[in-house]
């Protein structure tokens, strides 16, 4: 029979690390047969005996048979107890803290790092790691207080602080935590308005959540301590976002349209102003330059009121002397003597007109032909009315 | 001599066997009961090393521990009549052994059905007298507590469980009722979008409108302001001109005419058909002095 083939060994779960082990019941409570130890143990012996004995039947003497079986005997105890003592070595790591199980019931305290001995097979030491932090992450969405739907996930960062609560007290506790985890987060958004979910409140559901969770493991006594909890997403499921994102468009949209009236405004106003200081202006200027006109004709006209004071005859002769040379000078001129009343004449207007617009500035398009002729023959009519008589000038 | 080894051998391997198979360990993590030919005689057995006799007692080993029973979703019917899927947990563990053991035969599986029945049993009833907002929000804690204080009163007597916990998971609407969600969802946020848009649009209008009426003010203040100053320039022309056309108003009225005259016929183009016998004339017709 090999080591670790006992034939009585079916029953016994496939994961059990080594034969030496599996003297105790296990969990499932089958009793199962008992592992062959002590069966081993003997076998051992009766060949050891059978060898010997051959070797010694095959001498014929048998004094010394007697002390040499029981030096045997004494030798294997002492070897099995040797290695008993050795066995029951082992370390726990700085990390670890170990619980210790003696015939199965649990030894106050834990153990702590370092060599430790204990009774080979009758202690069942389980190290339990309690520095390391593990972190479990959930991602789901779900209801929120006021009947929205959010997108949450959250990664928990927890730490077996009782390593002795870890072991004892709960079968599977990250099975636990996960679902206490889950629960927790669910009734915190479940308590949360979407709007406070998504924004400003995220900070305070995961204290929140943190707070619910290590309640529910200590009430579950598992040992764990949640250390940290961090609601890294907090968001519109993919089917309303577009909507979500249209609101933020929207506020920005809000603001831009004020910042284009701003602009307006500031543009429609400064124009204003200025072009009221320009209208100001300008009757400022229209009134000094009335004024300084008013003042320069009135001081021109007194100053030649004196002088004509002095001789009025005169300087209103001659005044009234240039100032017709200087009207007449200037036009085209019809000097028309025609004395009685019947005789028709004929003024081309229009020509003279057009002649004098050629080399003046005048553009006669307003008059046709038609009224010229009209107008020039009226003119001839009235003048025809006087009892002078006609000539032509020029 | 040699037997006497063989013998000292095989008694201590017997006896090694004979105190396997009569002791026995229960664990702390683990609960046990003895039974005596298949009756239960202990029916919680403290951890330590215990002594049994091979034939005659039977050790059951249960695990002691809080384990978890993670509940299939099931649709449950609210006070509104609304279907919620609902998702639940249940920690648990063993509270008397010997009930356990006759109830389920020791076996973990049964103890989770015939358990998770009763907890969906409980759910239905405490979902049905409440509403959906009671169940997400307001009395989740207050529903479990009621639901374990209940299932406790029931299971620990019919299946040997003590409930230590029951939490629902996830509260979900189903797929129909969430399309319909997502769109009152949509529709909300387009009001609010259309509404902030608007509010801007009406903002904006109300600031153009007052920068159009400051720069409306302002241009009419200017205006008037404008008039005011022209007026004064006109009152003050006028002043000036009268008072020095008013000490020989027939003569400012001569000088202003020929000024009139010459203003008028300034320009080349302009026809002037005259009689001979003006004033102006008077010498072209003849030369003698009057």
């Amino acid at each position: 029979m090999a080591w670790n083939e006992p034939e009585d060994n079916k029953g016994k779960k496939p994961d059990s690390e080594d034969p030496w082990n599996s003297y105790r019941p296990r969990g499932g409570g089958n009793d199962q047969g008992p592992p062959d130890l002590d069966e081993i143990i003997a076998s051992l012996s009766k060949r050891f005996s059978a060898f010997l004995g051959g070797k010694r039947s095959g001498g014929g003497s048998s004094g010394g048979s007697n002390s040499v079986s029981g030096g045997l005997v004494l030798g294997i105890i002492t070897i099995m107890a040797i290695l008993w003592v050795g066995m029951g070595f082992y370390t726990v790591d700085e990390q670890e803290r170990g619980v210790v199980l003696r015939f199965g019931r649990a030894l106050e305290g834990v153990v702590l790092p370092g060599l430790h001995w204990n009774p080979w097979l009758v202690d069942e030491v389980n190290k339990i790691n309690v520095t390391r932090v593990y972190d479990e992450s959930f991602s789901n969405s779900m209801l929120t207080e006021d009947d929205n739907i959010v997108d949450v996930s959250m990664t928990v960062q927890y730490q077996v602080t009782d390593a002795r609560s870890y072991y004892l007290n709960v079968r599977d506790p990250v099975v636990s935590l996960q679902m206490a985890a889950e629960s927790a987060i669910r009734h915190e958004i479940g308590s949360s308005e979407m709007e406070a979910a998504t924004t400003s409140a995220r900070e305070q559901i995961a204290v929140d959540v943190k707070i619910r969770l290590q309640s529910y493991m200590d009430l579950y006594q598992t040992g764990i301590t949640v250390s940290e909890v961090n609601l890294d997403q907090a968001q519109q499921p993919a089917p309303v976002r577009a909507a979500y994102d249209d609101v933020i468009k929207a506020g920005v949209d809000q603001v831009a349209f004020q910042n284009e009236a701003n602009a307006y405004a500031n543009q429609v106003i400064p124009e204003a102003r200025g072009l009221a200081r320009r209208v100001i202006e300008e009757a400022n200027g229209y009134r000094d330059q009335v004024i300084a006109r008013a003042e320069g004709e009135a001081q021109r006209f007194t100053q030649l009121l004196a002088e004509y004071q002095r001789s009025p005859e005169v300087t209103r002769e001659r005044l009234y002397l240039e100032t017709m040379q200087e009207v007449l000078g200037n036009t085209s001129k019809v000097l028309i003597a025609v004395e009685g009343g019947n005789n028709m004449m004929y003024l081309p207007l229009d020509q003279m007109l057009q002649r004098s617009g050629n080399n003046g500035r005048v553009s006669m398009e307003a008059l046709s032909t038609q009224d010229l002729r009209n107008l020039s023959n009226q003119v001839i009519q009235d003048l025809n009315r006087q009892p002078t008589g006609t000539r032509t000038g020029r | 001599m040699k037997n006497s080894s063989a013998l000292t051998l095989a008694t201590l391997a017997v006896a090694l066997l004979i105190a396997y198979n009569c002791l026995y360990v229960v664990r702390e993590v683990d609960r046990a009961v003895l039974l005596t030919f298949g009756e239960v005689t202990n029916a919680d057995i403290t951890p330590g090393l215990h002594f049994k006799i091979p034939g005659v007692h039977t050790v059951r080993i249960f695990d002691g521990r809080i384990q978890t029973l993670d509940a299939a979703t099931q649709s449950y019917l609210t006070a509104e009549r609304e279907f919620l899927e609902v998702d639940s947990y249940a920690q648990w563990r063993i509270a008397e052994v010997s009930n356990y053991y006759t109830r389920t035969s020791g076996d973990a599986n049964i103890a989770n059905n015939l358990l998770s029945q009763r907890i969906n049993t409980g759910l239905r009833n405490q979902f049905a007298s409440r509403s959906v907002y009671e169940v997400v929000s307001g009395e989740r804690d207050l529903l479990m507590t009621d639901l374990t204080r209940d299932l406790n009163q029931i299971v620990l007597a019919e299946l040997g469980i003590e409930i230590v916990d029951i939490r629902v998971k996830q509260i979900d609407l189903p797929d129909e009722v969430q399309d319909s969600v997502y769109n009152r969802m949509n529709t909300e946020r387009q009001q609010e979008a259309s509404e902030a848009r608007s509010t801007g649009r009406e903002l904006s209008e109300v600031i153009r409108a007052e920068a159009d009426r400051q720069a409306i003010v302002i241009e009419a203040n200017a205006y008037r302001e404008s008039e005011i100053i022209r007026g004064d320039g006109d009152a003050q022309s006028a002043a000036i001109y009268a008072n020095a056309f008013s000490n020989d108003p027939e003569f400012y009225e001569f000088v202003r005419s020929l000024t009139a005259y010459r203003e008028t016929f300034k320009d080349s183009g302009d026809v002037l058909l005259l009689s001979p016998d003006s004033e102006f004339f008077k010498y072209l017709n003849n030369s003698a002095a009057e």
